[in-house]
């Protein structure tokens, strides 16, 4: 493995994960619980797709064969994506959309926050640009998360749902392997490893707060580090690329 | 009157600049006051309208009685006197 190739893929697996999100939450256009929810989720989901753009179009530039970050954002199969089964969840209630949200913004923010001190500029550029909008999501989801979990019983039953369902997909964010270990060694990419600690502390914080317990880790889910997907991701991306798969470089 | 179900209203009022007045952008729905900073936010300040915001709950905005403009409004418009318009501007004040 070379640096590049390595780079390669940390920035396309990042982006990724920018990229269906981004794609999840904008499933909620129109269909928010109030007017004013709607448009704070499809502004998340905007800071998403930017962010999916700047990483994707630094994994082209890092490949240098030609492609550009919508070649890469559409016309990829189903197993070379590597985002994080977390985010290919569906929005489900309410509830599961924001316990979603708190588990990946609260990883999000603590990861970024490390990227910054990358010694891959562009990557340690895009960070500290993500940073600050990440630590906006977060608190909207934190917020959430108490409103819902000290709220009334059924919302509370809901979130604790939502939040048992989701932790599954937890264990996930903090693999290390052999490219995030290459780039650590380099001094690019974050170690994830000292990260558990912190966000389990955070996650644990808010959840009290909201009067919810936090779920025992179980048996985790995984697979996306090596293109492995739950069979949500075929549904997303039957959708995001069918354009570009019917009428292939099609132009306005 | 349709019965409002979203929420509670806040009013919001936008700097865009340090040093310039807030300005009432609209309204919005919110259950607290962080719900309705963050419904400000992202309503109305996405583009780069603002640096700081201000949320005000509808309730607490006391507003003038239309029945009352003959005597609030009605007075000021009649005497020319009460504009500065009869002075001559000494050259060079600029700014005026």
């Amino acid at each position: 493995m070379t640096t590049k190739e390595a780079t390669y893929t940390y920035a396309l697996r990042l982006g990724d994960d920018a990229l269906i999100l981004g794609h999840r939450l904008s499933e909620l256009c129109s269909r928010g619980p109030i007017l004013e929810e709607d448009l704070a989720l499809t502004n998340i989901s905007l800071d998403m797709i930017g962010r999916a753009q700047a990483l994707l179009k630094y994994a082209a530039d890092t490949e240098n064969n030609g492609n550009t970050e919508d070649d890469i954002a559409y016309r990829r199969a189903e197993n070379h994506y590597y985002n994080h089964l977390l985010v290919e969840q569906p929005n489900g209630d309410f509830a599961h959309t924001i316990a979603r949200q708190l588990l990946i913004s609260v990883f999000e923010y603590l990861f970024y926050t490390e990227l910054e001190k990358s010694r891959d500029e562009n990557l340690s550029a895009i960070a500290k640009k993500v940073t600050k909008e990440v630590k906006y999501h977060m608190q909207h989801a934190i917020d959430w998360t108490i409103r819902l979990g000290d709220g009334t019983n059924e919302s509370h039953k809901r979130m604790q749902t939502a939040i048992n369902d989701m932790w599954m997909y937890s264990g996930e964010l903090f693999e290390m392997d052999e490219v995030d270990q290459y780039l650590f060694r380099e001094g690019v990419a974050v170690d994830l490893i000292p990260l558990k600690a912190h966000w389990q502390n955070r996650i644990q914080t808010v959840l009290t707060k909201a009067t919810l317990v936090t779920p025992e880790d179980g048996y985790m889910q995984t697979g996306s580090k090596k293109g492995v997907h739950s069979e949500n991701l075929g549904h997303i991306l039957s959708e995001m690329q069918y354009l570009q798969r019917s009428y292939p470089d099609a132009k306005w | 009157m349709a019965t409002d179900t979203q929420l509670d209203l806040w009013e919001v009022f936008i700097q865009s600049k340090s040093g310039l007045p807030y300005i009432h952008a609209g309204s919005i729905h919110a259950s607290d006051v962080k719900m309705a900073m963050q419904n400000a936010r992202d309503i109305y300040t996405r583009r780069g309208e603002g640096t700081s915001i201000w949320v005000v709950p509808s309730k607490h905005i006391s507003a003038s009685n239309p029945d009352d403009n003959d005597m609030l409004f009605d007075p000021s418009n009649d005497k020319v006197y009460r504009h500065p318009t009869f002075y001559v501007m000494p050259e060079g004040a600029k700014n005026i």
